[in-house]
């Protein structure tokens, strides 16, 4: 951006101003426009959600969610997600203060910690798939993969994203363009772990109990 | 070997009906005719620098119209061959199959590649100019929302030659559309036909609240928006909340279907009923949000051509919002014969017929504004006046419908037919007909021409009518929706014929309007002034077509009605406002990655369709990269310098 | 440029005028309903639409004359007043308008709703007769437990009798309606539905599959006899004693797709209609698999245990319909 905006600077002088502000609220509307997109992704969830509340109880004599679901490995799965919220968030800290070296590194442990997050859930799918559980098995499991696994594509894409970003940072460093964009994702990943909170609560606490 | 290819072929292509393969011959020679002349002409480069890739919202409004209008040219085709079909079911015109066929493809393509398109392509042209802005909030969401919407309805018409068109009806009912029901490919292309396009649609549902929100000119208060844009803004955040729900009602059929899965399926434990709810749930707010706009482009109209100020600005504002609300709390009038218990359906009769009253007070404000005003008969305020009776009388059916333990007499019956195509013709497209004409001169530079404009608004009417008041009679006749033919028994016939007859009507209209825009273009002539009614709104005070950057300067607004009061200040000999220094204009990039990512969409869709992996993967892996490619791009916008704007601001405005 | 189009839409109006009222009359079934219930849904119908006409009419006669008054000629007397946008008395009058009138229809269609519920029973002396529905790809299968015969695509009902019409559907969702007895209801796979109609009068009344099932679903129209009490009786008796049985096999040859013309049957396997039910309930695709019908008893009373598990959320309202439907025809 900073090209962008020095050349014709440079070449009309004394509209540098205007333009900063200009790229300040392009970056702001792209944040806004990010927020409503977090409307429509919590109206997606939301129906996720409502149609494995309708579904929960037709197992259709298969097997329940009260039997296989394990929960200790999930209690591990939700300590790491949240545990990676705290650090997206430390992140942030760090690119407030310009240090893009800790802004990454800590970028990094966040995607390190979601990635055993999916890798968890993916073994707990393999697990429920050879206790005799998988898509096809009865409309609750067909509702508990879908809720769960879209959550774990949301996971996944920010995973890339984030690697994307951090290979970004690198090559440009902290600018109001990559401020943004960590700020988005930042954004993102928190909005994920709220959700899993429910999945946490709705699909396997009350699903076990 | 080529015993394989002949099997795969015959299995590829939909075969045996003469009229398909009419088709398929037509769009072939059309296509090759389009590729003989593009490279005959050495246009290939122009088409892909000026169109494909543009992210210039008033050519993505062009080619939105352009696709809507050959979508619709499609969706009547449909019509006319269902009509000709009831007018003489003993002829057996059509199969059975291929008659469900052809009502499925008509709805879908009437609803969602006609009506939405249309309507973007309104917003697109419009909302900027009207707003005083230079373009979108995000125009390059705004090129892969088109595309999308382009390839998402591409996909949906090709399985009209390829595969077989779907035929479960335009929402798709379950177990009709699962595996069991519809074995066939079709309902697979429908999937990924709306599932693409509505991604798009989405997208711009987004892109245009935060245009409206934060991108308006200098001055312009939320409360001093021309109606439009506050049409469109409700229409948007109804598209925000509702169109994820269609995403994941779409999904979780295509995982019944794909996967095995047991969402809406008979067996496993699926409910089918929650289809029924989730499809509505976005379906009838879908119908607000195609309406919203209309009742906006009419505001404007009406009060363009009335010369006068539009009467009830707040209540119209409190209107629209409150329609916009309440449509998410019907969505159950659609199945009040289902058996939901009277509490159910007390409710949702009540809810329904509530949003009658902020739609009559609308009425009551149109009429208002042409009350005491000087109202000129132009074809965009023909349409506009035409709506009125339509529209009341279509309201009205509509809140008969609502009264739930009648509908169980008119449910799925002609009567609710000829209901829903009176608000939606009479609505909708008259609506849009009126934006279209209405902004024609904007978009293009030369007017539309009248004499034809009218002949088309006659046969359109009259067809309206002519088509659709027989069908009311008919639905209180028992005729059921759907049939594709009839006991002679019952005497439908003759009403049949009648409204067969108009439905021509609207054919022939059809062909007028397409005399009138070619008539128009061979004898083009320029519109001097940007100005074409004498505008109140600020599109008016730029030249037409604008140019790319719309305003040289962004406008000051300090009313409704901007240009019409600096128009009145500049009559009362007040000075014309100073004008600023210009100064160099901020831009951005035309960008190929919107159209190769939806063509890798279409891949992927058509992979998954076929269950070619080989070709899905690929296709999904194409939209990562293209995705990847944009975020890594950091040279997205430029600048235009002064001295370029200066030189094009003194060719369009010395031409007055 | 009005007055040849207004040549032209004259005979076009006298033509529809005609073909309306030659067709009028008996033709419009909805609205010469031969039942309580197509007279209660008749009398709803005029009533809304006298009430939303006392204001349309008036709307759309003041369309056209401030069209008319208002159009823009050189010399115009009428008033101008360009900047005239808003009048807090004009706007509250029509918010008022459509309020009173939505109130009004409002308080009646509550008051229906209730009234009109389909599987609220019709007060009568009689008992009322059931029977039992089933939407096949692409017929009707009518059953009379009480009776034990059961028929395709015809119905025979004694007049003054309330009917109760259990309905349910093998594969897609259709809709029963017969429009001079009364309004439709959705024939649903997987649960029963409860329909009260009654006919009035002898008579012949058309009987469609009002919602779209595929193919050939425009051929699932019947007929709905209604005859004195006596002719229904002999009927009953002479479908006993001259129709084949519907047997096991025999109904499981009819869910195939295909059309059928009017059959008879003098008896059905027992516990049909709750199989048909159930047929998707705990899995194993039983559909069409064999059950004793001392099994099919029993199924029919656990599965009202089951049943909850399938009748969750939007349809709990049809959980009581099943539990008791499940027991009835016993």
């Amino acid at each position: 951006m900073a090209h962008a905006v020095s050349n014709p600077a440079g070449a009309h002088g004394g509209h540098g101003n205007g333009h900063h502000e200009e790229h300040h609220d392009q970056e702001s509307m792209k944040m806004f426009g990010f927020w409503l997109f977090l409307i429509t992704d919590v109206i997606l969830f939301g129906t996720l959600f409502a149609t494995f509340v309708v579904l929960r109880l037709n197992t259709d004599g298969g097997p329940t969610g009260a039997e296989l679901l394990e929960m200790n490995g999930i209690i591990i799965s939700t300590f790491i997600l949240l545990t990676s919220s705290f650090t997206s968030g430390i992140a942030v800290l760090e690119m407030n203060k310009g240090n893009k070296r800790g802004l990454i590194l800590w970028l990094a442990i966040t995607a390190l910690l979601g990635a055993s997050f999916i890798f968890l859930e993916v073994n707990e799918f393999i697990h429920l798939v050879h206790e005799g559980a998988n898509i096809g098995t009865s409309a609750y499991w067909s509702a508990f993969f879908v809720l769960v696994g879209t959550h774990g594509l949301h996971v996944s894409v920010g995973l890339v994203w984030m690697i994307a970003l951090m290979l970004q940072l690198s090559r440009r460093g902290i600018t109001p363009v990559t401020k943004r964009k960590v700020g988005i994702i930042s954004l993102y990943w928190h909005f994920l772990d709220v959700v899993w909170i429910f999945v946490f609560t709705i699909v396997y606490l009350m699903g076990v109990m | 070997m080529l015993d394989k290819i002949k099997e795969f072929a015959s299995e590829f292509f939909v075969t045996g009906d003469p009229l398909i393969l009419g088709a398929q011959v037509s769009i072939g020679l059309s296509l090759v005719a389009i590729i003989f002349v593009l490279t005959f002409f050495k246009k290939w480069r122009w088409l892909w620098t000026e169109w494909l890739t543009s992210v210039d919202h008033k050519k993505i409004g062009i080619m939105y119209i352009i696709a809507s209008i050959l979508m619709l040219f499609r969706g009547g085709v449909d019509a006319l061959l269902m009509r000709v079909q009831l007018a003489a079911p003993e002829v057996e015109f059509l199969q059975p199959e291929h008659y469900n066929q052809i009502f499925t493809t008509h709805g879908v393509i009437m609803i969602l590649f006609m009506a939405m398109p249309l309507m973007f392509g309104l917003f697109n042209i419009v909302v900027p100019l009207q707003i005083g802005a230079r373009d979108v909030a995000f125009p390059f969401l705004n090129s892969l929302s088109f595309w999308m919407f382009f390839f998402g309805a591409m996909l949906f018409n090709v399985s009209f030659i390829i595969g077989g068109s779907p035929d479960a009806g335009w929402l798709a009912y379950p177990p009709l559309s699962e595996l069991s029901g519809s074995p066939g490919l079709g309902q697979d292309f429908y999937i990924w036909g709306i599932q693409i396009s509505g991604i798009g649609s989405l997208a711009t549902g987004i892109n245009f609240v935060v245009t409206i929100l934060k991108m308006r000119a200098p001055g312009m208060k939320l409360m001093q928006m021309p109606m439009f844009v506050w049409s469109v803004l409700s229409s948007c955040i109804t598209i925000m909340f509702a169109f994820p729900i269609l995403t994941v009602t779409l999904f979780l059929l295509f995982i019944d279907r794909y996967l095995g899965a047991h969402f809406f399926t008979l067996d496993g434990g699926g409910n089918p009923m929650m289809y029924i709810n989730l499809i509505w749930m976005w379906g009838h707010p879908e119908v607000y949000i195609v309406i919203l706009p209309a009742f906006g482009i009419f505001s404007e109209i009406v009060s363009a051509f009335s010369k006068k100020k539009l009467f009830g600005y707040k209540s119209m504002v409190f209107a629209l919002m409150s329609i916009s609300f309440f449509s998410f709390f019907t969505w159950a009038h659609h199945f009040f014969t289902m058996g939901s218990g009277a509490n159910v359906n007390a409710f949702f009769a009540l809810t329904t017929m509530l949003i009658a009253i902020p739609t009559g007070v609308k009425i009551f404000n149109w009429l208002f504004t042409m009350y005491r005003g000087r109202i000129t008969f132009t074809t965009p305020m023909m349409w506009t006046i035409a709506f009125i009776p339509c529209f009341v009388v279509g309201g009205m059916t509509g809140v008969l419908l609502s009264v739930a333990p009648a509908d169980f007499q008119f449910h799925n019956s002609y009567f609710l037919i000829a209901h829903f195509h009176q608000v939606l013709i009479g609505g909708v497209v008259f609506g849009y007909f009126a934006g279209l004409y209405y902004w024609w001169p904007k978009m293009f530079g030369f007017r539309l021409h009248e004499g034809l404009g009218k002949w088309a608004f006659w046969f359109w009417n009259i067809g309206f009518y002519v088509c659709f008041m027989p069908q009311y009679a008919l639905g209180l006749m028992g005729m059921t929706r759907r049939f594709n033919a009839y006991d002679f028994d019952m005497g439908w016939q003759p009403l049949n014929v009648v409204s067969t007859v108009g439905a021509f009507l609207m054919g022939i209209a059809f062909i007028f309007q397409v005399w009138q825009i070619a008539h128009s273009i061979r004898f083009f002539k320029k519109e001097k002034d940007g100005d074409a009614w004498d505008g109140r709104t600020l599109e008016w005070s730029i030249p037409s077509p604008a140019p790319l950057y719309n305003f040289a300067r962004l406008p000051q607004v300090t009313s409704q009605d901007e240009w019409w009061e600096e128009k009145q200040r500049i009559a009362n000999g007040q000075p014309a406002k100073p004008l600023a220094p210009l100064e160099p204009i901020h831009m951005p990039k035309n960008s190929g990655i919107p159209f190769i990512m939806s063509l890798c969409w279409f891949t992927a869709g058509f992979g998954f369709v076929w269950d070619w992996l080989w070709m899905a993967i690929p296709g999904l892996i194409g939209v990562a990269i293209c995705m990847l490619a944009r975020s890594f791009s950091y040279d997205t916008d430029y600048y235009i310098p002064v001295d370029e704007i200066e030189r094009t601001e003194a060719a369009l405005r010395g031409t007055k | 440029m009005m007055r040849p189009f207004l040549r032209v839409l004259t005979p076009v109006f006298i033509m529809l005028m005609a073909v309306l009222l030659s067709g009028c009359g008996e033709q419009f079934i909805v609205l010469d309903p031969k039942g309580p219930i197509g007279e209660s849904q008749k009398d709803l119908i005029y009533f809304s639409t006298i009430l939303c006409a006392v204001i349309i009419v008036p709307v759309l006669i003041l369309t056209a004359v401030i069209v008319w008054r208002y159009r823009d000629k050189p010399g115009s007397k009428a008033s101008y007043k360009p900047n005239w946008e808003h009048s807090t008395k004009l706007e509250i009058t029509w918010w008022s308008i459509p309020i009173v009138a939505i109130l009004i229809l409002a308080i009646v269609t509550v008051k229906y709703t209730y009234a009109l519920e389909p599987s609220k029973p019709i007060e009568s002396a009689k008992a009322p007769i059931t029977i039992q529905v089933t939407s096949l790809d692409w017929k009707w299968l009518f059953k009379y437990p009480e009776e034990d015969i059961a028929t395709i695509n015809y119905i025979k009902i004694p007049e003054d009798v309330p009917i109760k019409f259990q309905l349910t559907s093998d594969t897609a969702m259709n809709s029963f309606w017969v429009p001079q007895l009364g309004g439709q209801i959705y024939s649903m796979s997987g649960m029963a539905m409860t329909l009260f109609l009654q006919a009035d009068e002898q008579g012949s009344y058309y009987g469609s599959g009002a919602n779209f099932t595929g193919k050939d679903f425009a051929k699932m129209t019947f007929k709905v006899d209604a005859t004195s009490e006596e002719d229904y009786k002999a009927w009953v008796d002479e479908v006993k004693a001259t129709s084949p049985a519907l047997t096991m096999e025999g109904f499981e040859k009819l869910t195939e797709p295909s059309t059928s013309d009017v059959q008879l049957f003098s008896s059905f396997p027992e516990g049909l209609f709750q199989k048909v039910v159930m047929q998707y309930v705990n899995g194993g695709g039983g559909a069409h698999q064999h059950h004793g019908s001392s099994e099919a008893e029993a199924t029919g009373t656990t599965d009202t245990e089951a049943a909850p598990a399938d009748t969750t959320e939007s349809h709990d309202h049809n959980a009581s319909n099943t539990d008791s439907n499940t027991h009835a025809g016993h």
